[in-house]
């Protein structure tokens, strides 16, 4: 806008018009959909390990269910923060090592000097003459299987414990229609334990929702970075000089956190309901 | 140096005793191990004070949710839907800009028999400012397990109350409030858990780690940039957390005993591990 040019002659409304539109509340405004990205990019990975986590758990292999119980124990018994700092660097690390063992063989000291994690040039993980637009979809894509990770011990759990509260007689009812093993679970267990999994998997979205300000943490330019960039005290050698507005800047995104839990928790009650139609449950009404 | 000389160094470096320098190079897993491990003191004092602030003021939310009185039930409600509504996250980033907004003064409070100077500028560090956001958090995580466990109470147990001529505060002191507990245990228990959990944000949001003196995740995240090897501190952080969350089932464990003793053994109330109530 060319009335922005020279932001020192404005004042009220059109100063208030060209802050909230420079280009970096742009970037900031536009960190709200890397947010909506991560929720939409994790929830289905989420949902997808986590049934695979609650088919280990049932499965008749006895390794395959160790590893399933194993898998959502740990998860949970340690804060999911840590979790969020350990897996992207040693996903990081780990692709790296592979690299470098692939493309540089011929390399003989070992990666790990001292304090150093030292690979060959051509085996880093964005190659440093990338653009950074690569180095940053690369560090979330990282965040997103750090996340997915979590919350798929968390939705196995979930899953596996509705697959158990599906009741017997159901089951029992299927296999003497003569139904496959196969085709009980698939047909009847699945499609019944969605009901009983609701509870848990709605709780799932709002932890999910909320975990998303550790983006941040994990160098990811979310709305936590734009919200202490901008915010923090600018002097007059500022284009937008003002004081230390970061409680506003933070105020604004409990909001539109609080918000968003809201509006999920509208569509919750909404989808338990629609399932709930039919079934033998106390929430079942009609 | 021998591990013990670092436990001598480093066991409460945490809170200010010992060695002044973190070690740089040559780090140890011994140093590892004893230096996170003092770290954990901070989760220990945070989630103690915010458990034990937090209970009574959980219970007063509870009854005010659960109350017929507009004036009390919608503050309650508020409370509970904006702690339980936006990410712990977020709450500590705008309690401490909050903080240190406040104007620096001593405020002197009389006790009788002597007379503190409270400051103001207390409340930005963690370990006044951070344990009030968790107080309050737990508090609205607790109230709404509370309040659910108050609306599950049996009819019968009331109703037997009242036969009994009892009324205001001494039914609430006699029949309600334990026969809440007990419901809410197990939920309230893994509340703990996560709460406990939730105590290694402190370092990570706002609140700054004065002369380096942080909890077990600071330390961690300490090692693993010094080393640049994650593979070694962050499970020592693990095999410290799962550790001290076995210690909290059993702590609860038994209080939960307590609390089901006269019930008949088959409708007893189980703990199970349930990630409910993370933040």
């Amino acid at each position: 806008m060319e009335m922005c040019a020279d932001p020192s002659t404005l004042d009220g409304i059109n100063w208030w018009t060209c802050y909230l539109t420079t280009g970096k509340h742009q970037a900031f405004y536009a960190s709200f959909g890397t947010v909506l990205l991560l929720l939409a990019i994790t929830a289905p990975v989420v949902m997808v390990l986590g049934f695979g986590g609650a088919m280990a758990r049932k499965s008749k292999i006895l390794p395959l269910r160790w590893f399933g119980l194993a898998y959502t124990n740990i998860v949970r018994g340690v804060p999911d923060i840590i979790f969020f700092l350990f897996v992207p660097i040693a996903m990081d690390q780990g692709i790296e090592y592979l690299r470098h063992q692939i493309k540089c063989p011929d390399v003989l000291e070992p990666i790990r000097q001292g304090n150093d994690f030292v690979v060959c040039s051509i085996a880093k993980m964005p190659l440093s003459s990338s653009p950074q637009w690569i180095h940053e979809v690369y560090g979330f894509s990282l965040a997103s299987i750090a996340f997915a990770l979590v919350f798929g011990a968390f939705a196995a759990n979930t899953l596996y414990g509705a697959m158990n509260a599906v009741p017997r007689a159901q089951l029992e009812t299927a296999e003497a229609f003569g139904m496959s093993e196969r085709q009980v679970f698939w047909r009847v267990q699945v499609k019944q334990m969605w009901l009983y999994a609701l509870p848990g998997l709605s709780n799932l979205w709002m932890i999910l929702i909320k975990a998303t300000p550790l983006l941040f943490l994990l160098g990811v330019e979310d709305i936590v970075y734009w919200a202490r960039e901008l915010g923090g005290s600018k002097t007059s050698k500022f284009t937008y000089p003002h004081p230390d507005w970061r409680l506003y800047y933070f105020a604004f995104l409990m909001v539109f956190y609080l918000l968003m839990t809201w509006a999920s928790e509208k569509v919750f009650n909404r989808i338990t309901k629609r399932l709930s139609h039919g079934q033998a449950t106390v929430g079942a009404g009609s | 140096m021998s591990c013990y000389d670092t436990l001598i160094d480093y066991g409460l470096r945490s809170i200010g005793i010992g060695a002044r320098l973190l070690p740089k190079t040559d780090i140890t897993l011994c140093d590892q191990f004893v230096l996170i491990g003092s770290g954990m003191i901070w989760n220990v004092y945070f989630a103690v004070f915010a458990m034990t602030l937090g209970f009574g003021i959980a219970t007063l939310v509870a009854v005010g949710k659960a109350s017929e009185n507009p004036w009390a039930s919608v503050p309650a409600k508020a409370f509970i839907f904006v702690f339980r509504g936006s990410p712990l996250f977020i709450q500590f980033f705008l309690a401490y800009e909050l903080f240190v907004l406040i104007p620096k003064v001593g405020i002197d409070i009389n006790l009788g028999f002597a007379t503190i100077t409270a400051e103001t500028r207390w409340l930005t560090k963690a370990w006044l400012g951070a344990v009030i956001v968790l107080f309050l958090n737990t508090s609205a995580y607790s109230g709404e397990i509370f309040y659910g466990a108050l609306r599950a109470i049996p009819k019968g147990d009331i109703e037997a109350a009242d036969a009994f001529g009892m009324s205001g505060f001494r039914k609430f002191r006699r029949i309600i409030w334990p026969a809440m507990l007990r419901l809410a245990w197990p939920s309230y228990t893994n509340e703990a858990i996560f709460m406990f959990h939730a105590t290694t944000l402190v370092f990570f949001s706002g609140f700054p780690a004065w002369r380096q003196s942080g909890d077990a995740l600071y330390y961690a995240s300490y090692f693993a940039d010094k080393t640049f090897n994650p593979f070694v501190s962050y499970p020592i952080i693990g095999i410290y957390f799962v550790s001290f969350t076995l210690i909290i089932i059993t702590l609860f464990g038994w209080a939960n005993k307590r609390l089901n003793r006269h019930i008949a053994p088959e409708q007893k109330i189980k703990f199970r591990f349930k990630p409910q109530f993370i933040r």
